[in-house]
């Protein structure tokens, strides 16, 4: 196919781009490890009550110093709420939903994730920044979406 | 309107009183998220006109204008419309399904947004009205296809017209991508509506809505770049850059736009981060012929400048035809698409995804892509098939000249406000953005926000005051001829004409693209939702 010299440059130019874009996502994702919430996990969202994991949401800290916090989300709330969590020190959110979709997002942060009934949904974040975090649901779930708030408190441990 | 064009009128009619009611329930939801009062304003409206004003804008206006367009050029380009009958029959269905889908939403018994994400529930009419209007859309692109064979009957070896071209990828596309829908609404959504399936499962259907929903936005794109080069090189004055890259440009996006829809799905549990890095990397790809379109048009542009005495490096810019609204428009939507496509590079970014998920930040982005692209470029088509189809001047010119240029004023002030919100963590999607009282810079934007759209409510009233008195009262003139862009190089057939075969190489990229994880999903041990109506 006969392509002016232009245009030729021109798309070698843009896949040049485009292979930075991607070459730069597959480092951050091989070598950083770092993903969007893409965890493989299902509960089932009528017997949330009676799981030993979502039955009462709550934060725990792990034998191993980590930090897990469990989340239902539901019309149109949070549970806990506030959830308190230690600054530097990585925690781990599971969250799921006891009816609609939902989401999970912490403001301020890259902490961001679908909140699916009959699917958990899994990230690890670090917060070293102590205060008030607002979180909204920001998947439109009804009437009172935009009231469905949270709040995240960071603590600074003392040694 | 002479007959050969009355599909194309009845099509474009409902396409602009869509489009019209649809942008004064935008400036409503724009003043309510900046907690600006007006009458009756509250929570339960605010979610109605917001369902009303996607499905409006979103699915009805883009479908029914797409189809008036293939009509006019199977007319123009290909000197037929093949299967005039089913063409009609499937305007009524699809006006019949789109007026039904908006009586239910409006009634506040569907109040599910235009993504009507299960486990929330709509009234089974809304369902049913939405199969209808796809059902119509199925039709037309039947007329197309009927009207492509037959035109190759008469011209074997011949390269098919480029615009016809540009809408047979189209058809492609749509067709692929609405086969996810069919089975997201048929197989799931309608059975579970009328009650005879008790549960379905979220997360299932909305994967199948996202490899419906990606495509979606090709084929609203596809014939905007229809207009940018078979159009605008045209209306300036100057030469199609090259026909072949075009054509090739229009294969890839029927390749690509379809096997990427994880993408619109970075923050959602059930899918592993293998698949979603494997519909980024085709993410990109479908870029790469965005970028070859830009340069085709912008050098067909340069033609049309150099043709006009242009000497310089940039002088040919000011020798175009910025007065005309035809140019104007399209002109002013290649320029948001810039914008729009690096937006896009950004959300399409993967891990990256997690900043701009569901923020304002996404509003912003549809409305610089399809509100401003697409829009733009439809309302442009809009004046350059309306003195051709009716005959008629365009009444109050210079309203049409001034509108487009209103129309890009408002939307950089729209979204560049709410991507700066976006980003600073405003959800998309809510009825105030001041609840929280915490975040008093929400605020600001939100209001800077809503005065864009009371700009852009202002160009869509000047466009349909324009296209309003051109149809009833328009002076008569004789019609000007459809004239499409001659390619500097004459067009010969080849590779990229083989729809048949790219479109099997495409079905198989659709197919590993979401074999697997679909498999994988069913697969696992499931707990599906019963239905919730929380409005």
């Amino acid at each position: 196919m006969n392509v002016e010299l232009y245009e030729r440059m021109w798309m070698w130019g843009a896949s040049a781009l485009l292979l930075l874009f991607v070459g730069a996502i597959f480092v951050t994702a091989g070598v950083y490890a770092i993903h969007p919430p893409s965890h493989v996990e299902t509960v089932d969202p009528e017997a949330l009550a009676t799981s030993p994991e979502f039955g009462n949401p709550a934060v725990t800290v792990q034998p191993d110093g980590s930090v897990v916090v469990t989340v239902v989300a539901s019309l149109f709330s949070f549970s806990p709420d506030p959830i308190e969590v230690p600054a530097d020190r990585p925690v781990t959110f599971r969250l799921t939903s006891a009816d609609v979709l939902h989401g999970f997002q912490i403001v301020g942060t890259n902490g961001n994730a679908m909140v699916v009934p009959g699917y958990v949904s899994q990230f690890t974040m670090t917060f070293h920044e102590p205060g008030e975090y607002l979180i909204v649901c920001n998947e439109y779930c009804g009437l009172m979406h935009h009231g469905m708030l949270g709040k995240l408190i960071v603590r600074k441990e003392s040694k | 309107m002479s007959g050969r064009h009355s599909l194309t009128g009845a099509h474009v009619g409902v396409a602009i009183a869509a489009f019209a009611v649809a942008s004064a329930l935008g400036v409503l939801q724009a003043m309510s998220l900046a907690d600006i009062g007006f009458p009756h304003r509250d929570e339960s409206l605010y979610y109605i006109i917001l369902t009303a004003h996607g499905v409006l804008m979103a699915l009805v206006f883009t479908t029914f204008f797409i189809m008036g367009l293939g009509y006019a050029l199977a007319q123009e380009s290909l000197g037929r419309i093949t299967g005039r009958r089913v063409a009609w029959v499937g305007f009524w269905l699809a006006a019949a399904g789109s007026v039904a889908a908006a009586v239910t939403i409006l009634m506040g018994k569907s109040t599910v947004l235009y993504t009507f994400y299960p486990p929330l529930q709509a009234h089974p009419v809304f369902y049913i009205g939405a199969t209808l209007l796809v059902v119509g859309s199925w039709l037309w692109g039947g007329v197309m296809l009927a009207s492509y064979r037959s035109w190759r009957r008469e011209n074997p070896g011949r390269p098919v017209p480029l615009s016809m071209h540009g809408i047979l990828a189209t058809v492609v596309i749509w067709y692929l991508a609405t086969a996810g829908l069919a089975a997201e609404v048929l197989g799931m959504l309608i059975p579970w509506s009328l009650g005879m399936v008790p549960k379905i499962d979220p997360l299932v259907a909305r994967t199948l809505f996202w490899w419906f929903g990606h495509p979606l936005v090709y084929f609203w794109l596809l014939p905007a770049y229809v207009l940018w080069y078979t159009v605008l090189p045209q209306v300036a004055g100057g030469k199609l850059f090259s026909d072949r890259l075009a054509r090739l440009a229009f294969i890839l996006f029927v390749l690509l736009s379809t096997p990427v829809g994880f993408h619109h799905q970075f923050e959602d549990p059930g899918i592993s981060a293998g698949w979603k890095l494997a519909h980024t990397v085709a993410t990109y790809a479908v870029m790469f012929p965005s970028f070859m379109t830009a340069f085709t048009v912008i050098a067909s542009l340069e033609v049309a400048g150099r043709r006009k005495g242009a000497k310089g490096l940039f002088d040919w810019i000011p020798r175009l035809p910025w007065g005309d609204p035809v140019f104007a428009a399209i002109a002013l939507a290649m320029i948001g698409f810039a914008f729009g496509g690096f937006g896009g590079a950004i959300n399409a970014a993967y891990a990256m995804n997690s900043m701009v998920h569901n923020t304002a930040w996404i509003q912003a982005h549809l409305h610089v892509t399809l509100g401003t692209t697409v829009v733009l470029s439809f309302m442009g088509a809009t004046y350059w098939l309306l003195p051709r189809m009716l005959g008629r001047e365009l009444r109050f010119r210079g309203l049409a000249r001034v509108q487009p240029y209103l129309w890009f004023l408002g939307m950089v002030i729209f979204s560049t406000s709410y991507h700066v919100a976006g980003l600073r963590g405003l959800p998309r999607r809510i009825y105030s953005a001041t609840l929280t009282g915490e975040y008093p810079q929400w605020h600001g934007l939100a209001v800077l926000a809503a005065t864009g759209a009371v700009l852009l409510f202002l160009s869509a009233l000047s466009f349909v005051t324009v296209t309003f008195a051109t149809w009833i009262g328009g002076r008569k003139a004789p019609a000007p001829a459809f004239e499409f862009a001659v390619p500097l190089r004459p067009a010969v057939a080849g590779l990229w004409d083989r729809f048949g075969l790219w479109t099997v190489v495409a079905v198989v990229l659709v197919a590993v693209a979401y074999a697997y994880p679909l498999i994988h999903l069913l697969m696992q041990p499931r707990y599906p939702s019963g239905p919730y109506q929380p409005f």
